[in-house]
């Protein structure tokens, strides 16, 4: 649905650059909620904005719903007609929810079909129909500076969906509310990736968004793309920065030479097994529990714990097997891969 | 002095000079704002970004706003022969007055309409809004009270414009003031006359902070006139627009 490739964008200021994006290539699939997470600076801002080019990439080109609006004319303060026309098809949301102040919340919303030139009778009666949909029906003759920052962020995200787009680009839409709040924002986002098949492509700085909303992330470090992929096959992937972080199980224990530290990850029901125990009695050995945690992500309930075996990596292979045999991922965290320590 | 022969004095002067404050006042708004509004379009990163108009503008601007009242009444003349076919009267003074007011009136609407947070053009942009669209949905709406106090401030200093453009044959109270008060040394007469165009100039801010406010729909719109105002007033709040959204 969105495909960037060799996205780059340098900022020149001052005679300083800022590669602030360097050789993006992003896929996000039709209909899936994909999440960009990385630290301040990282360039996650600068992503979205060149997704519908309000920020004109240095080079690369951007493909959304199988246009390429690199490809359509325009500079970065005029964009030509088509690449408007494109823009209507895609709705965004913002971090400071960006409502105009001098129009209630139901004139907020008919704003983008003014654009698109429906008329009144019309966009009543989308804006009536959105505003049911986010909850904020009895709202509609409100002024914005009279609601919450959680019911104006609802009425963002009407708003951006007003022109029945079909992907939603959305820049710490969370970022300013409290915590509550963010996961009725999140669940809003998630029935709407449900209901009407909204492709939704979102930056945020939070693990917690990510586990709770998405189908896919990318961990951006620098201007790039350090890490991308279905969360399902990252959290298999035992060298994932993202699954990682999705899971703190601290930082202590790393193995020896008389003793294994292993990180066991589970989808599914493979928890229902008690593995430990099994393995304990079997083996006859001790097994130090160091950590564990489960969540559900991607609607998938997933475990990792981090477990501690006497004995060297090479006295302990048979049960390791055995574990793997269990259909259970096994990594065994020594000196020599200490990129979990 | 009489108060029966000051009324007689003062009404005609009165009408002159809202006559022409009123005219150039208008002109001052329908050719200021466009100006203002180009400021910050035309200015790096504006949504019509063209650094020489600007340049040339703000420079245009600038001088005229430089150029004291009385040397700009005079430079004007030829200006005001042309438009109003004579340069006595009120009806002439009314030129320079506009020509005064412009540039002022421009720098105000400027920093009104860059008050509009950027990020409501951004919102209007990704609704593949062009600019005619970002200018008259959000620009102009957004700025309005503060460009109705703009307004109110650029027709007040009109008032104190008109008293010089009055001098040089133009009438008005401020005229009236210079020569009876200060010429024929009647004092009173000219506290009374100063008294009036205190009351003119109150009702005037009274009105335009009354129009800004009801406009203002952030709750946060402060008046000039507010330090004056017993301090326990509230700001309006979030009820009472709500009740006048109705
Ligand atoms: N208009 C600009 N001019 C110059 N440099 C810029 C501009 N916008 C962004 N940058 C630089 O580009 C880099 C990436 O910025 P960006 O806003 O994309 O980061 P971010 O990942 O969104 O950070 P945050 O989490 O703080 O929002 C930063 O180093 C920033 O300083
Ligand atoms: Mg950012």
């Amino acid at each position: 649905m969105i495909t960037t490739k060799g996205l780059t964008k340098v900022y020149r200021s001052q005679g300083r650059e800022v590669r602030a994006l360097d050789d993006v290539d992003l896929h996000v699939r039709q209909g899936e909620v994909f999440g960009v997470v990385g630290t301040s600076g990282a360039g996650k801002s600068t992503l979205v904005r060149c997704v519908n080019l309000l920020e004109r990439p240095t080079a690369g080109t951007v493909t959304v719903d199988g246009v390429e609006l690199t490809a359509l004319s325009g500079s970065e303060q005029r964009a030509g007609r088509e690449l408007r026309a494109a823009r209507q098809r895609i709705g965004m949301v913002f971090q400071h929810f960006n409502l105009l102040s001098s129009r209630t919340v139901q004139q907020n919303v008919e704003l983008p079909l003014e654009i698109t030139g429906l008329d009144r009778r019309e966009r009543r009666r989308k804006a009536a129909e959105l505003l049911d949909l986010v909850g904020l029906a009895d709202k509609a003759r409100s002024y914005p500076s009279q609601l919450s920052g959680g019911q104006k962020q609802r009425v963002g995200i009407a708003r951006a969906l007003a022109g029945d787009p079909k992907v939603l680009l959305s820049d710490e839409a969370t970022s300013a509310l409290d915590p509550e709040t963010t996961r009725s924002i999140l669940k809003l986002l998630r029935e709407l990736n449900q209901q009407l098949g909204l492709t939704v492509l979102l930056i945020t700085h939070e693990m917690e968004v990510i586990k709770s909303v998405c189908d896919s992330a990318a961990l951006m470090r620098g201007g790039r793309v350090v890490e991308t992929g279905q969360l399902t096959d990252l959290l298999s992937d035992g060298h994932s920065r993202i699954a990682r972080d999705l899971f703190p199980l601290g930082d202590f224990g790393t193995g020896g030479p008389d003793r294994t530290v292993l990180e066991i990850t589970f989808q599914g029901d493979a928890p229902a097994q008690p593995f430990v125990s099994q393995l304990a009695r079997t083996y006859q050995i001790d097994i130090n529990i160091l950590g564990a945690a489960v969540e559900t992500i991607a609607g998938r309930l997933v475990g990792r714990m981090r477990v501690e075996l006497p004995g060297s990596h090479t006295d302990n292979v048979v049960p390791i097997g055995y574990l793997r045999q269990q259909g259970l991922q096994v990594d065994v965290l020594d000196l020599s891969n200490g990129a979990a320590a | 002095m009489t108060w029966d022969q000051m009324q007689e004095l003062m009404w005609p002067a009165t009408w002159e000079t809202l006559g022409m404050v009123g005219i150039a006042g208008l002109a001052t708004l329908v050719i200021g704002l466009p100006i203002g509004l180009l400021l910050v379009l035309t200015d790096r990163d504006g949504l019509l970004q063209n650094l020489a108009v600007s340049r040339v503008l703000g420079a245009i601007v600038n001088v005229g706003r430089s150029i004291p009242f009385v040397i700009l009444i005079v430079a004007v003349i030829p200006l005001t022969r042309a438009i109003a076919g004579t340069t006595l009267g009120w009806q002439a003074a009314s030129v320079p007055l506009a020509v005064g007011a412009i540039p002022f009136f421009a720098r105000l609407v400027e920093t009104s309409v860059r008050e509009v947070d950027g990020g409501l053009v951004e919102a209007l942009k990704s609704m593949g809004a062009g600019t005619g669209t970002i200018v008259r949905k959000t620009l102009l709406p957004e700025a309005l009270p503060s460009l109705v106090a703009s307004a109110t401030t650029t027709v007040i200093a009109l008032i104190g414009y008109s008293a010089m453009a009055g001098t040089v044959g133009g009438g008005g109270l401020g005229d009236l003031a210079i020569r009876y008060g200060y010429q024929r040394f009647e004092t009173g007469f000219m506290w009374v006359i100063v008294a009036e165009l205190v009351v003119i100039v109150t009702v005037l801010q009274l009105l335009g902070d009354f129009a800004a406010r009801r406009l203002s729909h952030r709750g946060d719109y402060r008046s000039p006139l507010s330090f004056f105002r017993s301090a326990g007033e509230k700001p309006k709040d979030a009820e009472e627009d709500l009740l006048s959204s109705y």
